[in-house]
């Protein structure tokens, strides 16, 4: 693997907020390089060897774990994975003794789910090592922000200049937030659109255009990137229904026909089927969905390796 | 009990707003002369205390701190929170009932003031609930409390939120006179929310509180008191929309009074930063225009009172996730040191801060405490408004160590505290002649 153009400065890597351009875009060059190392048959390298990367899910996540393990293991880590369900924390551990536990087994890199914003900054000030932001409650999750961000460069050859909208539930999710700061930073305009029960308070401040209307949202874009509707919001508490909801913010054919001729269809998934988007837009000649998958183990390698100058244990 | 002469002083009358120099003679807990100008020489045999031109007033009552006695004293108890009181200029605290039991029967109020007697350095008086359990249901006995030493009603940290009930309960508290104390929170517009609703909290990715919260409940609650004539006090406000509704209240000449606590006058919800837990409190601290909004109203004399909001917290139930942590600071000790950052910056004068810590309350209890004249309680405070420090926590004589104002730089302090005439708290450089 290439070294990037420039060193990463930071020790974690907690979210986009506070990295520059320059950061951002050394990553995805690295990321670049992982994808071609990953689409060879030797896919081993041996920057990280000899290194310890605890996974530490306090949220079930089948998708972001195993492309963190499988990163991990293609530059030479031992990956070890530890999840909510069989740890002591729902013996009434708390998240500091976890991480004074986890410490003193010497890891060189952690990378921490947490279902409560701010939970991986408290984690990160307890420990040695360096600590990967996984996704903390609604605040941020930087690794997809950068695969996102990957994958729409390589399709779209830049992403200075760029229309993109991001759709629904955006009160709830770490990807928007992770996703408004990146695309901002590189230069891309940046929609919103949502019904205003799942928009955050004073989102116009973030600098983004704001839409209730989807179709109106979506002229002109040249992304569109659906966000996840979790379930227990779907029934009465933030929209009344699946159906309402689908009819009205539900990517379909109509609708992804407001867009540009050649936009692009993103999700972090997972999907849900005919709530967020319908599909045969998701299996579509537009989709980006499955690359986006594929970019994901590509950025997380670039962001282990770019962390690896500043690891602990030398 | 000889006499204490506390010369040479700057004396600070907060029922007149008045400063002038003088001294005040005490004797046998009580105030036994004021006098302006020169000091006149000391009565035979009385110890005195030179007071090097620094101000003297009535002691503070801070009518809203949380005490974990009884059920919870691993947080703090009477003992440790009079000596926090003592240390921060604070003659008189009234202790919430959020306590294991509430206090909501005359057994616990009883049990509670003599505790204090046996415990306690400073004057604490109980305050009881407005519902058994806080439960939010059944009225409490509010004649048999009153009777028993209870100084006002709340549900503390609760708002009640049953209409019909508060109704009841204002009704019934107007045969008393007793005074209804409301923490100002709609629980359905708080939901899970942990900070104020905004940007910032957007930024964040936590669940706001909106402003609404609070003047949903106060609008509702001022409706009441039209309806019933009952005192209320609208224990904290956070905002410029509930110093409006205030101001309507007053100018309509119903019988409503509000308090704020000393962390929204001095904070904002920027001081959150990144997560720090110290930080989350209720009311939330909210934005700086916010802030500003309720500073003017102190300094109007809109906004009564001045509170601590004194909440004791341990580490395991703050050192979490924001959104997990509990909300509460630790203030009783703080109270002056902070509060004296509006009369630097030149928001408040001196005399108006004190009396929202003094006078006022006082008037509100019906209590003879919190003036400066002969008659009155030695209920004393030697204040030091220059004093320049940067604060421990670990010097802290709180059980617990969640100050917002650790490592914070505060200038002003109490340097002598006397609680009936006895010195509860003095710095090593006032000296005692005897």
């Amino acid at each position: 693997m290439t070294q990037g153009p420039q060193s990463f400065p930071h020790r974690h890597l907690l979210g986009i907020e506070g990295l520059t351009r320059p950061e951002i875009e050394g990553l995805l060059d690295r990321a670049d390089a992982a994808v071609d190392i990953s689409r060879q048959v030797e896919k081993k390298r041996v920057t990280l060897r000899g290194r310890t990367q605890i996974n530490l899910f306090f949220e079930p996540s089948t998708r972001t774990q195993s492309s963190f393990e499988l990163a991990g293991k293609r530059l030479g880590a031992d990956v070890m994975n530890m999840s909510v369900a069989s740890s002591s924390v729902k013996k009434g551990e708390t998240l500091i003794d976890t991480a004074a536990t986890l410490n003193a087994m010497r890891p060189d890199i952690i990378v921490v789910r947490h279902q409560s914003a701010g939970a991986v900054h408290l984690l990160a000030r307890k420990v040695d090592c360096s600590v990967v932001n996984a996704g903390d409650g609604a605040h941020e999750h930087p690794t997809q922000a950068l695969l996102d961000a990957l994958t729409i460069r390589r399709n779209k050859g830049r992403i200075e200049g760029l229309q993109v909208a991001i759709c629904g539930d955006v009160l709830h999710s770490r990807v928007a937030r992770s996703n408004i700061i990146s695309l901002q930073a590189l230069g891309a305009r940046v929609r919103v659109i949502g019904p205003t029960t799942l928009l955050p308070a004073g989102l116009e401040r973030f600098g983004v255009e704001v839409f209730t209307d989807m179709r109106a949202g979506l002229a002109g874009c040249d992304i569109v990137m659906m966000l996840r509707l979790q379930r227990e919001r779907m029934n009465g508490s933030f929209v009344p229904s699946v159906k309402e909801y689908f009819r009205y913010y539900g990517l379909d054919g109509d609708k992804l026909a407001h867009a540009k001729p050649d936009a692009l269809v993103m999700h972090p998934g997972p999907m849900n089927r005919g709530v967020e988007i319908a599909s045969d837009i998701a299996d579509g000649a537009q989709s980006l969905i499955r690359e986006q998958v594929e970019m994901g183990v590509a950025v997380r390698m670039a962001v282990l390796e770019a962390l690896a100058t500043h690891l602990p244990n030398d | 009990m000889t006499a204490l002469l506390l010369a040479n002083a700057r004396l600070l009358d907060p029922a007149t707003g008045r400063e002038s120099p003088g001294a005040v003679l005490v004797r046998d807990g009580r105030i036994a002369d004021v006098a302006q100008g020169a000091a006149p020489g000391a009565p035979e045999g009385a110890r005195t205390i030179d007071c090097d031109g620094l101000v003297l007033a009535p002691g503070l009552i801070d009518l809203r701190a949380f005490v974990g006695e009884p059920g919870a004293e691993h947080r703090e108890t009477l003992a440790s929170a009079s000596a926090a009181a003592a240390a921060g200029g604070v003659t008189t605290l009234v202790c919430m009932p959020d306590t294991n039991p509430v206090i909501d029967g005359p057994a616990i109020v009883d049990f509670v003031l003599r505790r204090a007697r046996d415990t306690a350095c400073v004057n604490v008086l109980p305050a009881a609930a407005v519902t058994k359990g806080l439960a939010g249901r059944e009225m409490t006995e509010f004649g048999l409390l009153q009777e028993a030493g209870a100084v006002a009603f709340t549900d503390g940290l609760k708002a009640v939120r049953n209409a019909q009930v508060m109704r009841r309960a204002l009704t019934y508290a107007r045969d008393f006179g007793a005074l209804i104390m409301q923490h100002v929170e709609e629980p359905d517009l708080v939901g899970e929310g942990v900070m104020n609703e905004g940007e910032f909290a957007s930024r964040l990715g936590l669940i706001g509180i909106p402003r609404e919260a609070e003047t949903v409940m106060l609008e509702r609650d001022i409706r009441l008191v039209r309806l019933t004539g009952a005192r209320y006090h609208a224990a904290m406000i956070s905002c410029a929309d509930s110093v409006e509704i205030i101001a309507r209240a007053k100018n309509d000449g119903l019988p409503v009074t509000c308090g704020v606590s000393v962390n929204n006058l001095v904070l904002n919800e920027g001081d959150i930063g990144h997560y720090r837990t110290f930080c989350r409190l209720s009311p939330p601290l909210r934005h700086e225009s916010d802030r500003q909004a309720v500073v003017k109203a102190l300094a109007d004399g809109l906004i009564d009172v001045v509170v601590s909001d004194h909440n004791p917290q341990d580490v395991e139930t703050k050192r979490l996730p924001f959104a997990e942590a509990a909300d509460g600071a630790l203030g009783i000790e703080t109270l002056l040191g902070a509060a004296m950052r509006l009369v630097h910056t030149g928001d408040v004068g001196l005399p108006r801060l004190i009396a929202a810590m003094t006078a006022a309350p006082a008037r509100l209890l019906g209590r003879e405490a919190g003036q400066l004249r002969a008659g009155a309680p030695a209920d004393l405070v030697l204040i030091d408004p220059d004093l320049p420090y940067l604060l421990d926590k670990r010097r802290l004589k709180s059980r617990s160590k969640n100050s917002p104002f650790d490592e914070a730089r505060l200038q002003g302090a109490a340097v002598l505290t006397l609680v009936g005439g006895e010195i509860v708290h003095r710095a090593p450089e006032i000296a005692v002649a005897a």
